[in-house]
């Protein structure tokens, strides 16, 4: 295989790039913005594999990304006994005789004949259902949320080590894809964006609210890190060394080895998973899928179960979403429901696959940096923008403070522009598909 | 026993607001279902196009304050400056349109390919609204607030359990059946409508009967335009304007639409209230309904509330997800591409 120089060109300008931010800006904010690149370029390769590889449009990345997040909790926080103590029973319990339900009128659903009277039970099974599983909830979960409702009021975790919520998160996001999948693939394009727009909304909104499973809008912080932290690197002898001899604060030197060891482990993730998928994408299952993606009714006539490949690839590409989820809850060492919105967490990710080049794995990756560094240098550059504009106000104007405090809002019409640039003169990206 | 007393509780905190929260989705659910007929794609710019349309009516709204030109502090404000919110959305969805959609309907691209487009655009017009007019709340509603309040009701008819009419809420309905009837009017009696639908229907007919799609597809920019105006600044009248709410409707619309019947704009209208009433059923507190119904000693001691409000969103997508499981083209039969 011949190494394609345009590209190696492309990632070396992106490379050069971040040097100059090192250089001119600082060290440190380079590394940031070169960690949460490599997320999003593993966010980017999940929706390429369901966008680039299958066709399938997915706006519920966001609700994947947050399932993955939890993981992070659920696996890494030491659990709480009291809490534990005080309802872990009853909660189980209802979440049990709810998953039952479900089950229950499942299986109703496929036994009985199809008319009314089925109608009739599935409805009966489900309203019992939900009225005794409230029963044990309810109340279980109050206990829970009333144990010192300060610092804890959830359950907890299990206490393992964080690096295990990387895959679990994965196992989640699949979970979660997988249900979804059931229910909107098979059905017009369209219909499994709308889905999964409202699944990703759901999952937030439980997310918050459900402060028994990871402490809702109170955030869970101190989730413990794969990475020693800064402030446990700075009493080192050979970290103050090296600070010397860099001519660099502690701190800072303490804060850049930090960033640097996370920088190593999302490259070794990314680097798997690119392998994974490149040699996924040249293998048979990888050309089926895009003989599914090109031309859905010949697949069909050759045999091809589009809707089941359609599902197995689906949860594929939601479980990678669900990975780099985990991993950025684990870099910023805690979970906020809050701060999960759609632009910023599907939106943006599908700007980067395009840009970068829908269908090609390197594609995803270069679209995933460029378009993060865009997301963070533009709020410097609309606000260097405005204050140029603005030079010549009154100091105290109204204008002048509102136009100031808009420059943030001049990345979202920055990453509008660049999509629609995009799509009309390159619709194949800065990467095309081979 | 006391049957009055619950239905007057039904209706002040349920079929009330449903009723006016279901003319707004219905409103927005028209124009998204007018833009897949015609244009044949989902239009995810949606909510922030119809908070774009409400930013400018707020804007006149306070021009128009400040030089005191009123409706006699009876009806709000907002409504004299409808028409000047409907024209500045005309003009910018032509804009959009003859930068972004028609070169894609040029090169015949698939209906994702806009669907993305119209990604793009909602990325500039969420930027552009937050740019003119910031994230935090604004109320622009003036005016009477209510046609009549608990107090005057109670006074009226010496009941226990009051029941208020906002006026907001009172517009809000009246104005979507006007602008309900006006549209179907127009779709059926119009000469443009008629050619619009028969566009809908079968494009290639239509095209060979000599109907200019560019006609078609600027007087649906036009129609939509007005409807996305009516319905944000109802919306806002209603709730107030925050631009993040506005996004956040695109779930029950697109739901409203799909529940209905993509491409139906009956179904749409249908849709709309199915949708407004579930939620506000499902995440509505019982108790003092059945506490009324129910002789004393049987009163029910919990909330009787099925879900919390907070998951007004997995109700729209229940019923979203029931009826793509059971009937896949909505409620009448919308059509599928």
């Amino acid at each position: 295989m011949s190494v394609n120089w345009r590209n190696v060109g492309l990632f070396a300008a992106m490379g050069v790039v971040l040097l100059l931010t090192a250089a001119f800006q600082s060290w440190q904010l380079a590394l940031t913005i070169l960690n949460m690149s490599l997320i999003s370029a593993i966010m980017a390769l999940g929706v390429n594999m369901q966008w680039g590889y299958a066709g399938l449009f997915n706006v519920g990345i966001m609700g994947f990304t947050a399932v993955g997040g939890v993981a992070a909790v659920l696996i890494a926080m030491p659990p709480v006994p009291e809490a534990w103590a005080a309802g872990g029973f009853g909660a189980m319990l209802g979440l049990m005789l709810g998953v039952a339900t479900i089950l229950a009128a499942v299986a109703v659903y496929k036994r009985m004949a199809p008319g009314r009277m089925r109608g009739l039970v599935i409805f009966a099974v489900i309203v019992v259902g939900w009225v005794v599983a409230r029963f044990f909830f309810a109340p279980a979960t109050q206990a829970i949320q009333a144990v010192n409702p300060a610092s804890e009021g959830y359950l907890g975790g299990l206490g393992l080590p964080v690096i295990l919520a990387w895959p679990v998160g994965a196992v989640f996001a699949a979970g979660a894809a997988w249900i979804v999948g059931k229910v909107s693939l098979g059905l017009r394009s369209d219909y499994l964006a709308i889905a999964t727009l409202g699944i990703s909304e759901i999952i937030i909104a439980i997310l918050k609210h459900e402060r028994w499973l990871a402490r809702g809008v109170n955030n869970v912080t101190g989730i413990p890190r794969p990475v020693t932290r800064p402030v446990d690197l700075q009493p080192l002898p050979w970290v103050q060394e090296l600070a010397v001899r860099l001519g660099w604060t502690v701190s800072e030197t303490a804060a850049i080895l930090s960033a640097l060891g996370y920088a190593a482990l999302f490259t070794i993730v990314l680097a798997i998973l690119i392998w994974l998928s490149e040699k996924a994408l040249n293998s048979p299952w990888g050309r089926m899928m895009r003989a599914i993606r090109d031309n859905e009714v010949a697949a069909r006539a050759m045999g091809k179960d589009v809707t089941r490949r359609h599902l197995n690839i689906f949860v594929l590409g939601s479980a990678v979403c669900g990975l780099a989820g985990a991993m950025m809850v684990s870099m910023d060492g805690q979970l906020t429901p809050g701060s999960y919105e759609p632009l910023r967490f599907t939106f943006l990710i599908w700007v980067m696959v395009i840009v970068g080049g829908s269908g090609n794995n390197w594609g995803s990756v270069l679209g995933a940096f460029v378009i993060w560094f865009l997301w963070v240098q533009v709020e410097p550059a609309g606000r260097w923008l405005m204050e140029t504009v603005t030079a010549n106000m009154d100091v105290g104007s109204d204008l002048r403070r509102h136009l100031l405090d808009s420059a943030a809002y001049m990345r979202l019409l920055t990453m509008g522009v660049a999509l629609l640039l995009v799509l009309r003169f390159s619709p194949r990206g800065l990467i095309p598909e081979r | 026993m006391d049957i009055l007393s619950a239905l007057v509780t039904l209706t002040n905190f349920v079929m009330i607001p449903a009723f006016a929260y279901g003319s707004q989705l219905a409103l927005g659910a028209l124009g998204i279902t007018l833009i897949y007929s015609i244009l044949r794609f989902s239009h995810f710019a949606h909510g922030d196009v119809m908070a774009f349309g409400t930013m400018v009516v707020i804007f006149t709204t306070w021009g128009l304050q400040a030089a005191g030109i009123t409706l006699g502090g009876v009806l709000p404000t907002a409504l004299l400056a409808i028409p000047v919110g409907i024209a500045a959305m005309v003009v910018y969805l032509l804009t959009v349109d003859r930068l972004v959609y028609r070169f894609f309907r040029q090169v015949k691209a698939k209906p994702l390919t806009f669907v993305m487009a119209s990604l793009g655009v909602m990325f500039i017009t969420n930027g552009l609204t937050r740019l003119f007019i910031g994230t935090s709340e604004r109320r622009f509603e003036d005016g009477a607030r209510f046609i009549f309040t608990v107090r005057e009701f109670r006074e009226w008819t010496g009941l226990a359990e009051g029941l208020a009419l906002r006026s907001a809420q009172a517009i809000t309905i009246v104005a979507a059946l006007l602008v309900m009837v006006a549209l179907f009017w127009f779709l059926t009696r119009t000469k443009s409508g008629k050619s619009m639908r028969a566009y809908s229907d079968n494009e290639d007919l239509a095209l060979l009967s000599g109907i200019n799609p560019e006609r078609v597809v600027t007087i649906t920019w036009v129609i939509v335009a007005s409807l996305v105006v009516i319905a944000g600044t109802l919306y806002g009248l209603d709730k107030g304007f925050r631009p993040i709410n506005y996004f956040q409707l695109l779930l029950p619309m697109f739901a409203a639409a799909i529940v209905g019947g993509l491409g139906s704009p009956i179904g749409a209208i249908v849709g709309g209230y199915v949708v407004a009433f579930s939620e506000m059923g499902i995440t509505y507190a019982w108790r003092r309904f059945f506490a009324h119904l129910l002789p004393e000693d049987m009163a029910p001691d919990s909330m009787l509330q099925l879900l919390p409000v907070d998951y007004k969103f997995a109700v729209t997508f229940a019923i979203l997800v029931i009826v793509l499981i059971f009937r896949p083209t909505g409620i009448f039969r919308g059509k599928s591409i």
